[in-house]
């Protein structure tokens, strides 16, 4: 048989010759141009961040006055009057988000194994879009919700040790809404493990409580795990919550019946303010950025190397 | 020998043990249920709060009697006496400000009549309460009003009216609408999925179908992964850095003969909205091309389409229910988000609806902010009917995109 692949001599009256190349078709080719463009520009977006952020830090940095000792060691932030310390700031941050994990991790995990092990899938379907609102929530209404009804709660617990602006009305209910994202992510991480290991733990006599504690949660622990670290993140990030209820002035410290500003906060506040271009405070507020994304991105590249690393393969 | 009866419990002490970790499994159960448990009551807080401010009574005393301005029964005034009633009572300066914002001759009687009980009555609310204080203890209510404001009248009063969605805002509470900040979240999100809905889907079907996998690939995926993630302040600020002050001269539009105004316009805010939701439309359009059934491309590249004409023809009909709910879900994001709106600069006083994509704006969620961190009852109440406004307007979006989603999932 002939080798019809080979490109056969051209016999001018009956044959074609086939070029077996691709054809050039100029439309395709700029259509894939245009795509990769669109591909490509996430890049930009972070790149755009990075330097926009950085540049103005760098102006910040740059001011004689201001030194990375100053900035991680005073314990109070006035750029106008020479102080710059970012652990006013980040005291805030950080006491909100704890509390707000201390609230969110205990009650989304343990919503995640009742949605994941015991309900039924009517009661699923009640329970999830439940869930799925008050993910939906937008964040200041959550805001709304901490000033005029959390404190005026906790203000009747503990009477005048609490002021008005407070972190930890704040942090509860950051904790509410971080809620039905660990939730969501467990539930998720719960569900993929696989029926095998339940049923093996059953035929050995345990209850579904002890499956679920001793067998399931650790099978499922990257994902639980990720699903933690991506709400701290969340909770880190946050603003609205916490420029409502939380306070409008930096103040150095951990106990949450105190008012204080977290970095977002701060942000928000100096921001709606009247604020001119190549002043201290404008420099100031993207030194402030810079960190909270530095921090935000190394936390979501922690959580996927802890799902990449420590995910479980049943095959 | 004991030991192993410790462990293993054998005969009646195994059925005790037994009962005891039947016990324990009881409540563990309960424990679990309880976190829903106490999820759902907080929502229902939540959203009980919010309905509780917006109705309820208010005791209001009006400053100047209607009757020092005209003889004529306040439900029988034309258009035209009003305006000849504002005319003689305000100052020039306020008249003429009023009427260079809308001629007076063309605004609606409910406009005016509003503007006279605003500025020249002075309607001025002293108190309010909430709702259920309203309904099921109104004696106490009397009582109280009577006591402490016996001047003043009681009105049961619903903050949520259609009035209040056709009002542009005003430093009063109780005549201030919510109409300038529909309008502006409406411009805004146009704007937003205008820009990040080509690009998003554009983004999703390279990296599904022409991408090789390789390096860049994967640099591009794990860097639209970590863009999904950053907070939404830091949008707001590359929004500040980029939009506003580096393209002045195009977000301002300047660059198109517009001078009155500067970078921080309805454009800017739109654009950093659209860079926000990108990674979400991304990451939906690709779930829903992901979906499509490799058969499907096989079979065109098997009759001899090229690779645009399978993602034009085969690919896209097939995805377009999930990106459809990829994009509801963006817009709904774009509404709730406040925090990059301020930094961008919402404008915090403007009566007049966005008219272009070069005006100054405000926002439905900015508005419940500036009224929620106001500390006269007034604005918390008006900032409740806001919320509602805003919950039911995201309820319905969220609704149509799950019902989409069912519609039209296909089983392949």
């Amino acid at each position: 048989m002939e080798d019809t692949l080979k490109p056969r001599v051209a016999d001018a009256q009956n044959f074609r010759q086939y070029d077996l190349k691709k054809k050039f078709r100029i439309g395709e080719n700029l259509i894939q141009g245009i795509l990769f463009v669109t591909g490509i520009l996430s890049i930009f977006i972070t790149i755009a961040i990075v330097y926009e952020l950085g540049k103005e830090a760098m102006l910040f940095f740059a001011l004689p006055d201001v030194t990375l000792v100053k900035f991680f060691t005073m314990t109070r932030w006035q750029p106008g009057i020479g102080e710059y310390g970012i652990v006013a700031l980040v005291s805030a941050t950080l006491t909100t988000s704890a509390i707000a994990i201390v609230i969110a991790l205990p009650l989304g995990l343990a919503s995640a194994i009742y949605l994941s092990e015991y309900a039924s899938p009517k009661a699923r379907g009640v329970l999830k879009p439940i869930l799925e609102i008050l993910a939906g929530i937008p964040t200041v209404v959550y805001g709304y919700f901490a000033l005029l009804f959390v404190t005026p709660i906790l203000k009747s617990i503990f009477g005048d040790g609490i002021q008005v602006y407070n972190m930890l009305s704040a942090g509860l209910v950051m904790g509410i809404m971080v809620l039905p994202l660990i939730a969501s992510m467990s539930e998720d991480a719960l569900s993929a493990v696989p029926r095998a290991l339940r049923e093996g733990a059953y035929a050995m006599g345990a209850t579904k409580v002890e499956t679920s504690l001793q067998v399931v949660v650790p099978a499922a622990l990257s994902g639980i795990g990720a699903a933690v670290i991506v709400g701290i993140s969340r909770a880190v990030g946050e603003t609205m919550i916490v420029a409502v209820a939380a306070g409008a002035g930096p103040n150095f410290s951990f106990n949450p019946l105190e008012a204080a500003e977290t970095m977002t906060g701060h942000i928000a506040r100096i921001s709606g303010g009247d604020l001119s271009y190549n002043t201290i405070d404008y420099t100031s507020l993207f030194a402030i950025a810079l960190m909270l994304f530095l921090v935000t991105l190394v936390l979501n590249l922690i959580s996927q190397r802890v799902v990449n690393r420590f995910r479980e393969r049943y095959e | 020998m004991s030991e192993y009866n410790e462990h293993y419990p054998q005969g009646s002490a195994f059925y005790s043990a037994l009962r005891k970790r039947y016990l324990t499994a009881t409540i563990w159960q309960a424990l679990f249920f309880s976190a829903l448990l106490i999820a759902i009551i907080s929502l229902s807080a939540l959203l009980y709060n919010v309905v509780d401010s917006g109705f309820g009574y208010v005791a209001y005393e009006y400053k100047n009697d209607p009757a020092e301005f005209t003889s004529i029964p306040l439900d029988e005034l034309t258009n035209e006496d009003l305006v000849i009633i504002l005319k003689e009572n305000l100052s020039s300066g306020a008249y003429n400000k009023l009427d260079n914002e809308k001629k007076m001759e063309t605004r609606s009687q409910a406009d005016l009549y509003v503007l006279f009980l605003e500025r020249l009555v002075q309607y001025d609310t002293k108190t309010t309460w909430s709702m259920t204080d309203s309904l099921f203890r109104s004696a106490n209510v009397r009582a109280e009003a009577a006591e402490k404001y016996p001047d003043a009248e009681l009105e049961f009063r619903s903050w949520l009216t259609p009035q209040f969605l056709n009002t542009p805002m005003s430093s009063k509470a109780e005549f201030a609408g919510v109409r300038t900040a529909v309008f502006g979240s409406l411009w805004l999100v146009g704007i937003a999925i205008l820009f990040a809905l080509p690009v998003g889907v554009g983004a999703a079907i390279y990296l599904q179908e022409y991408a090789p996998k390789n390096w860049l690939t994967n640099i591009i995926q794990t860097n639209i992964n970590n863009l999904a993630g950053v907070p939404s302040i830091v949008y707001g600020m590359l929004g500040l850095a980029v939009f506003v002050r580096t393209f002045e001269a195009l977000t301002s539009g300047a660059a198109f003969g517009v001078t009155d105004s500067n970078g921080r316009t309805v454009l800017s805010a739109g654009l950093t909205m659209g860079i926000l939701v990108l990674p979400l439309i991304i990451i939906n359009a690709q779930e829903a091309v992901k979906a499509v059934p490799d058969s499907l491309r096989q079979a065109a590249f098997g009759v001899g389409a090229t690779r645009w004409q399978t993602v034009w023809s085969h690919v896209l009909p097939n995805a377009l229910p999930g990106i459809l709910t990829g994009s509801i879900l963006a817009i709904s994001r774009a509404l709730g988000e406040t925090a990059p709106l301020i930094v961008v600069g919402a404008s915090t006083f403007i009566t007049i609806d966005p008219a272009g994509p070069f005006s100054k704006f405000t926002a439905l969620p900015i508005q419940v902010y500036q009224w929620t961190t106001r500390p006269q009852a007034e604005f918390h109440s008006i900032a409740a009917s806001a919320i509602i406004v805003l919950l039911v307007l995201l309820l319905s979006l969220n609704a149509t995109a799950i019902l989409l989603r069912n519609r039209f999932q296909r089983k392949w």
